[in-house]
């Protein structure tokens, strides 16, 4: 269970966050949302220890972030970025096992065994083959599954996505918040970045809206995600509809004002 | 084809470079001759000296191989090794397939170093500090110039690096220009051509403690070096703080280069072309690189020593033939981009 408690940040005058306080139970998927440079990141930042808050704390199991030491941190939260550009292209497989630091002593290397936790969570994701494949040589979506293995293998249970699907296309994008989704299910605290509030409702238990550096909205991503919301986020109306699949309903955001703008 | 098989290869192929290397010279002597007298040196020195073997071979040719010829192939051994070593360990903690003891500025640091340490009548001792002091600087500042760069860092890199060996060779120049004719200009003279042809047990013996002391700390952090080539964030995410790791990296590889350039001089590109020829026959893990990169690296340039010393009634200086080898593999990284392909 991660937890921020009045939360603010600020790089010398300039204030990024101001007050965010929420918590996340365990096995929960929370999508946050807000437009370019509202802070996602530093809030990421600071939840993942990088950054240490002006005022305000972020509680993971009720002990302050900064108490934990750098491998009992690794053990409870684990950062996946929004790309992974590699100089060397070393195998699918030695990029999970990178994920074992925490747990290695310092002159320890990965042996077997280590190496058959790494293949599991390959396999949890449905990318084993992949495992001797060069991580330059796979596709963008395997590449993020790729990193999505590594922090598996480090054991956290709290997962911080930086716009895991900023740089896949459709059907890639799909493939990857299916496996995020699936994860939730086994229990992991999951928080993604998005630019696309149709990923919000299509797969968040939860939405946090971030606008100015506050909490906008907090809650199930219908609810929360209302025409106004939006449109105080992103600055353009926005109708936010229910439509009916073969899966059953679903509620999606369309932008709205070409017309009237071609008309103006 | 298995690592453990490429691995037992590579081995096998360095001890048969080193035996073979004793055949190749102006004084033809026999194998088991050859072997004998080896293998009399091995026992006398795990023995220390009490036991050896019945002397069935005559004094020259026990000088011949034991003066001559053992320290000059352990020496082309041990500089192939620890430039190779050091060029591998560059490129992980540099994230920079491109750049090398030689490229970063650092054997030209460690030249001038040296230079200047002879100007001031240092002893032997603060030549090899002064060396590796000076190669530092000019490692660090080639760092320093590409991370302040607004160029891409790769480029910037090497570039600096360019930058920063000319300042140097141009600083070991003016040193030599001021330094006494009589008895400093040879000795600076010497110490920086160091052709391998002029190695004796002794210099060895001062080479060996550096290399020793920067190649067992990166063999025993190996695994951790594939750490650097990922982002800060994520190593840091992963439970590693990369800062200390990367200066004591640093540390090594360049008290390797400056060691290795105070028995031969500046050989070039070998700490380029070995890591790459390395990577894609062993993969990106340095849990591999590191110790194929040495073995590699000392086969490579007792193979290389070996030609130099037979191809021409005049030795051919070592960095001619490292060059034919190296500068293709650098414009070849300029073409792909600097990754070595492999899948």
């Amino acid at each position: 269970m991660i937890e921020a408690r009045n939360l603010c940040f600020s790089y010398g005058s300039g204030s990024v966050l101001s007050g965010i306080s929420f918590s996340a139970d365990s096995g929960s998927l929370i999508a946050v949302l807000g437009p370019n440079g509202v802070g996602k990141t530093t809030f990421f930042r600071c939840l993942l220890g990088f950054l240490k808050p002006s005022s305000g704390s972020v509680l993971i199991n009720g002990k302050d972030v900064g108490q934990y030491s750098k491998k009992e941190l690794a053990h409870e939260i684990a950062y996946i970025p929004q790309s992974y550009n590699p100089v060397f292209n070393h195998t699918v497989l030695d990029c999970v096992l990178m994920g074992l630091t925490a747990s290695l002593s310092t002159f320890e290397q990965p042996g077997p065994e280590h190496e058959k936790k790494a293949l599991q969570c390959l396999q949890m994701l449905g990318i084993e083959k992949l495992a001797h494949r060069g991580s330059m040589k796979i596709s963008g979506g395997e590449r993020q599954l790729m990193l999505i293995a590594r922090a598996l293998v480090q054991d956290a249970k709290v997962l911080i996505m930086d716009e895991p699907t900023s740089s896949l296309d459709y059907g890639n994008s799909f493939m990857v918040m299916k496996c995020i989704s699936d994860l939730r299910d086994r229990g992991y605290t999951i928080l993604f970045s998005s630019h696309n509030p149709d990923q919000g409702l299509r797969w968040a238990d939860r939405v946090l809206a971030l606008r100015d550096g506050r909490i906008l909205a907090d809650g199930p991503a219908e609810k929360s995600l209302s025409g106004n919301v939006l449109k105080e986020l992103y600055g353009i109306d926005v109708s936010v509809n229910n439509v009916s699949t073969r899966d059953g309903q679903y509620t999606v955001c369309i932008p709205l004002g070409g017309k009237n703008a071609q008309d103006v | 084809m298995k690592y453990r098989t490429k691995l037992t290869l590579l081995c096998v192929s360095c001890l048969f470079v080193f035996i073979v290397s004793f055949f190749i010279g102006r004084y033809g002597i026999d194998f088991p001759t050859v072997l004998k007298i080896l293998a009399d040196r091995f026992v006398r020195l795990v023995t220390f000296g009490k036991l050896g073997l019945g002397q069935t071979w005559t004094a020259a040719q026990q000088s011949i191989v034991v003066n001559i010829r053992l320290p000059r192939i352990a020496a082309s051994a041990l500089v192939g090794a620890a430039l190779a070593t050091a060029g591998a360990a560059y490129q992980g903690m540099f994230r920079n397939p491109m750049v090398s003891p030689d490229i970063l500025g650092a054997s030209t640091g460690a030249g001038f170093g040296a230079a200047l340490a002879i100007l001031l009548g240092f002893s032997y001792s603060g030549i090899t500090t002064m060396s590796f002091v000076f190669g530092m600087a000019a490692v660090l500042l080639a760092w320093l110039v590409s991370k302040s760069s607004r160029i891409q860092t790769t480029i910037a890199m090497v570039l600096a690096g360019v930058m920063v060996s000319s300042l140097f060779s141009a600083g070991t120049s003016f040193v030599k220009l001021v330094a006494d004719t009589q008895s400093q200009l040879p000795a600076i003279t010497y110490w920086l051509m160091g052709s391998l042809s002029s190695v004796k047990t002794a210099d060895l013996h001062f080479a060996l403690i550096p290399i020793l002391i920067g190649l067992v700390p990166l063999f025993l952090l190996r695994w951790r070096i594939n750490l650097l080539t990922v982002s800060e964030a994520e190593a840091r995410s992963m439970g590693i703080e990369t800062g200390r790791l990367r200066l004591l990296v640093i540390i090594c590889a360049t008290l390797m280069t400056s060691a290795s350039v105070s028995i031969s001089g500046m050989i070039g590109w070998v700490g380029l072309a070995i890591p790459h020829f390395c990577r894609l026959i062993f993969g990106q893990d340095y849990r591999r690189l590191i110790p194929c990169s040495a073995l590699m690296g000392a086969t490579f340039l007792m193979l290389v020593d070996n030609i130099s010393r037979t191809i021409t009634t005049a030795e051919i200086p070592l960095g001619i033939l490292t060059a034919f080898i190296g500068a293709p593999v650098f414009l070849y990284l300029i073409i792909t981009g600097g990754s070595a392909r492999n899948d």
